[in-house]
């Protein structure tokens, strides 16, 4: 207490998990993993209609090696589950995983021979944006919702 | 009503190997023997009064659940073939029995055959003789069975990673 | 010669093999290219799809008429409602049936507007490829003006509206349509002039495009290419004036071709199609008929909405129509129907056995042809032509590999 007042309003005491998550939720780098119809919506809400750009989140990295978001954006099939989870494989650590659309969170209305009944069967997943496919503003909500996530979590360093 | 040219013209140069003819709704369709469907395709195309340049589609439909049709011919491989020139259309059936689902490749043909042949072997495993590389095409190569025929199950699911779900 | 190969052998030179994709910006996430490279040129190359393969006809197989409708959606997801007339009309073509007049102006409406969406996120995807980001922005822009039409017509954004019903389509355009599609198309309009002004002359753009990708038209028959990608060659086949379906008839539109058969000829018949489709919009708009939006048939259509929540009989009917066994069901037998989709010629074919679920469903997507030829394409050309050869055939994974 009697530091503080000393100091005045020149410094600005918190915590390294505190301020290590501020950091890190306004500047995620996704690496979209776009396979089918979501990632029409995935463009329109990267475009400058709804601009994803506002979250801190508007540059896309297609190496898995330099982003620290995976989107997995459209159906995942049976054939294509090996390369998500090499893709997941190669990122650093921290990662997080966001299911974007009704079939990564639960296979959609696919329930059959081809196709994967949820990545969570694969990847661990964060946040589930539920939708077939999702409109632009659910997918800013579950960014939302990502970045609250990460500002409350432990930080590792 | 009257039959189309297309197969009067068949059932005049082959009339050994046409089974049967049918127009339902408008779509000329010819029943052929499989083994004459190589002959036919080509006489279809460089006849030039027919013309038909376009293989437009190449599939087939397997026949074991439909009631009363004879587990001999349980698959049927259809072609759709279209002509630019003349602007007509005609469906090619050939019948194939379960116990040899063999039939001939229509690769010399026209380009395209190549990778719809693939795609029929994938989905029902009907094997196209003289096919340059016959391979899965849609699905991997661990998966076993043939999807789209009838008695595969439709969850019958065979994950190269993760559960079974 | 022979120093050439001598020191290749010294240096050590030799063929690398590289595969490209799937996770690759490029290849939409479902292709894979294994290609053979000499230095930075494609000696030779395969490509291998079916990373998207969702089981398309064997769920419809299970599922009822109408049920399949939502699956169609998502073969071409970038035009939605071409792929549900398409299988409509299929289904009403089994059965023998014509649809009103002013539903089939609704349904040519509805689809150009979804053509125009096709082009736009085709030739936006692929100039952003090549790095002109602002010509992805603009379209999209465009777009997003057109989806929102289809949004109050549809009640989906343009990825998914299922607006289509065998025998009909769900509710009529709503009052005062017209005037914000006049709206959307003019604003429309002015952002293709924008992309001309930015692409069409642009020398990074020409250069990367002209020449690259060539294919002739006798090859491209041999392919079964259709669509933008057939009429670059030169061959002036759309199915909507080979054999008019719906009112295409009564409409005055041309069918643009190219020469070349080339990528930048694929962009230009692109262009010109986007404002052929406005103008078929203009017409139906100014010429459609008031009437009915469906077939009169209890046995076949849905009761609307309304009559549902307030006349018993229309619950009654619309119970029976959602209850198993007892939907709708065509007579035994087998029709293809073709439609002009927005990448070529997509057709259907279905096998009834007079059930009430489609004993076969096969699509024919025109896609998966243009795909087969891609290998064609890319092969003696530079590793860096991939991408806008690729990004011109406009392949959708969710219609090539279903």
């Amino acid at each position: 207490m009697a530091i503080e007042s000393a100091l005045g309003e020149s410094v600005v005491l918190t915590r390294t998990d505190k301020v290590l998550g501020w950091a890190r939720k306004y500047s995620l780098f996704l690496y979209p993993f776009v396979t089918a119809c979501c990632g029409m919506e995935y463009m329109a809400t990267a475009a400058s209609h709804y601009d994803i750009d506002r979250f801190g989140a508007g540059l896309p990295r297609f190496s898995p090696r330099q982003a620290d978001v995976l989107f997995v954006v459209g159906t995942i099939s049976h054939k294509q589950a090996p390369i998500l989870k090499r893709v997941w494989e190669q990122m650093c650590e921290p990662k997080w995983v966001v299911a974007f659309g009704g079939c990564t969170c639960s296979g959609g209305p696919y329930d059959n021979y081809a196709t994967v009944q949820g990545i969570d069967t694969i990847v661990p997943v964060d946040v589930y944006i539920p939708g077939c496919p999702p409109r632009p503003e659910t997918v800013l909500d579950g960014i939302i919702k990502l970045q609250e996530k990460i500002q409350n979590q432990k930080q590792e360093l | 009503m009257e039959e189309s040219l297309t197969l009067r013209k068949l059932r005049e140069r082959f009339p050994a190997s046409i089974i049967d003819t049918h127009s339902f709704r408008g779509d000329d369709t010819a029943v052929v023997k499989r083994v004459d469907v190589v002959d036919i395709c080509r006489f279809l195309k460089e006849s030039t009064d027919l013309s038909y340049n376009f293989l437009m589609d190449l599939t087939a439909v397997d026949y074991l659940q439909m009631g009363n049709s004879p587990q001999a011919d349980r698959f049927e491989v259809v072609y759709h073939l279209y002509s630019i020139k003349y602007n007509h259309r005609v469906r090619i059936k050939a019948p194939l029995t379960e116990a040899d689902p063999t039939i001939d490749s229509l690769t010399p043909l026209w380009a395209v055959a190549n990778w719809l042949e693939r795609e029929c072997w994938d989905m029902f495993g009907i094997r196209f003789n003289g096919h340059p590389d016959l391979k899965r095409i849609l699905l991997y190569e661990q998966f076993e069975g043939h999807p789209l025929r009838k008695d595969y199950p439709l969850t019958g699911r065979q994950p190269l990673i993760g559960p079974k779900n | 010669m022979e120093k050439t190969a001598t020191l290749a052998r010294e240096l050590n030179i030799r063929e690398m093999t590289l595969h490209m994709g799937p996770s690759h910006p490029a290849m939409h996430g479902t292709i894979r290219m294994f290609l053979e490279l000499d230095g930075e040129t494609v000696v030779s190359s395969d490509v291998e799809i079916g990373y998207l393969h969702r089981g398309f006809e064997k769920t419809c197989e299970n599922r009822t008429y109408h049920q399949a409708i939502i699956y169609t959606d998502r073969l071409n997801y970038v035009s939605p409602l071409i792929n549900n007339f398409g299988y409509a009309m299929a289904v009403e073509k089994l059965f023998g049936v014509d649809v009103p007049e002013r539903c089939k102006y609704i349904r040519v409406i509805m689809s150009e507007i979804c053509r125009i969406t096709d082009h736009l996120t085709n030739v936006g995807a692929s100039a952003m490829e090549l790095g002109a980001i602002t010509a992805f922005l603009y379209m999209i822009k465009a777009r997003e003006m057109l989806w929102r039409l289809i949004e109050e017509v549809a009640g989906g954004r343009g990825v998914t509206p299922s607006y289509v019903r065998i025998g009909g389509v769900k509710d009529d355009l709503p009052e005062g349509f017209q005037g914000r599609a006049l709206e959307a198309f003019k604003a429309t309009r002015e952002v293709l002039q924008e992309i001309h002004g930015l692409l069409t002359k642009n020398r990074i753009f020409v250069d990367r495009t002209k020449g690259v990708g060539a294919i002739t038209a006798d090859e491209a028959m041999s392919y079964g290419f259709t669509g933008p990608c057939l009429r670059s060659t030169g061959v002036a086949y759309d199915v909507r004036k080979a054999q008019p379906y719906m009112v295409y008839d009564k409409m005055n539109f041309e069918v643009p071709v190219g020469t070349n058969g080339d990528n930048y000829d694929r962009y230009l018949v692109r262009m010109e199609e986007i404002q052929q489709s406005m103008r078929i919009c203009e017409q139906a708009l100014f010429s459609m008929p008031p009437g009915p939006i469906k077939i009169d048939d209890p046995r076949m259509t849905f009761p609307s909405k309304k009559d549902v929540y307030g006349k018993m009989e229309s619950l009654i009917n619309h119970f029976k129509l959602f209850m198993n066994g007892h939907g709708i069901t065509p007579p035994r037998g087998e029709v293809y129907q073709a439609v002009e989709g927005a990448n070529g010629e997509l057709g259907f074919y279905v096998v009834s056995d007079g059930s009430g679920r489609p004993y076969r469903l096969r699509c024919r997507p025109p896609c998966f042809m243009i795909m087969s030829g891609v290998s064609r394409l890319v092969n003696g050309g530079m590793v860096a032509d991939i991408v806008p050869t690729f990004g011109s055939v406009n392949m959708i994974g969710g219609e090539c590999d279903r």
